[in-house]
């Protein structure tokens, strides 16, 4: 069951990946990214992450997503037209040297890594809202408010960046 | 046919992660539009994302998720400031094109 859902999931991620890369429309790509977002939420809930599960729909799939396809829509960006031209003879040899890549990368991954018991949904309980929580105000209190510095920083960069000459 | 396994192997999400990141890489290089470049990077920041978890996963350890929501919050930082920057570039050359902006490239 694990495995069918990881199965179902994982593709769903990789076609909108790979829908995200060859559309030419921007707001067709903002929307497989969304749907990469989700999948790979689904996919922290069966690694037992409830907390980044929900920081994935919250934050990646809303609120990013959102601040993208806002500025797509406000730019009223259009079809890009290819600038270059590419002989269908490298194309053919990139798709082939990437497939290879991968093929390595995977092999590398399976001899490398030690044999372990695989994952099973519900084997790991310590990721609840409760357990991060507890961590990030005692170990990573530190990094937790120099990123409340960097969010404040943000804003008002984004402010100085996109007002209106005055 | 062979049969599923019960419980799915580690590398299978590592396997995953890694395919995301090469399929991000892949847009950040041959996407024209400065938007999608953008958006292959927050590609890419989720498949490292996902390798956190799947550690955090192996080693029954929270701090891979503290990581991966750090990733999230810096995310969230660049896309503001990054997309305020794309409105700015806009106004002033009135493209979205990154072979257009090359100013700085000379």
């Amino acid at each position: 069951m694990t495995t069918v859902f990881f199965l179902i999931f994982a593709a769903i991620a990789v076609l909108c990946a790979i829908n995200l890369v060859v559309q030419k429309h921007p707001i067709a790509s903002a929307l497989s990214l969304i749907g990469v977002m989700a999948s790979l939420a689904v996919l922290y809930l069966q690694l037992g992450g409830e907390f980044i599960f929900a920081a994935q729909v919250i934050v990646y799939a809303g609120a990013i997503m959102v601040l993208f396809i806002f500025v797509i829509m406000l730019l009223n960006a259009g079809a890009e037209t290819l600038t270059f031209q590419v002989s269908r003879f490298v194309k053919y040899l990139g798709l082939i040297l990437l497939f290879a890549f991968l093929l390595l990368i995977s092999f590398i991954v399976q001899a490398m890594l030690p044999k372990t018991e695989g994952v099973v949904f519900g084997a790991f309980q310590g990721g609840t809202a409760l357990e991060v929580g507890r961590k990030l105000f005692t170990s990573y209190l530190l990094p937790f408010e120099v990123t409340s510095v960097l969010i404040l920083i943000a804003i008002v960069g984004a402010i100085v960046l996109a007002r209106k000459e005055v | 046919m062979p049969t599923l396994p019960t419980a799915v192997p580690l590398s299978w999400y590592l396997i995953l992660s890694a395919i995301l990141f090469v399929l991000g890489v892949a847009g950040f290089i041959f996407r024209r539009n400065i938007i999608t470049v953008f958006m292959s990077i927050e590609l890419m920041l989720n498949a490292v994302n996902l390798s956190f978890v799947t550690f955090s996963y192996e080693f029954k350890q929270v701090d891979g998720h503290i990581y991966s929501f750090f990733v999230m919050v810096v995310a969230a930082a660049e896309a503001a400031v990054g997309l305020a920057i794309i409105l700015t570039v806009f106004k002033n050359r009135s493209t979205l094109m990154i072979d257009e902006i090359n100013s700085m490239k000379y």
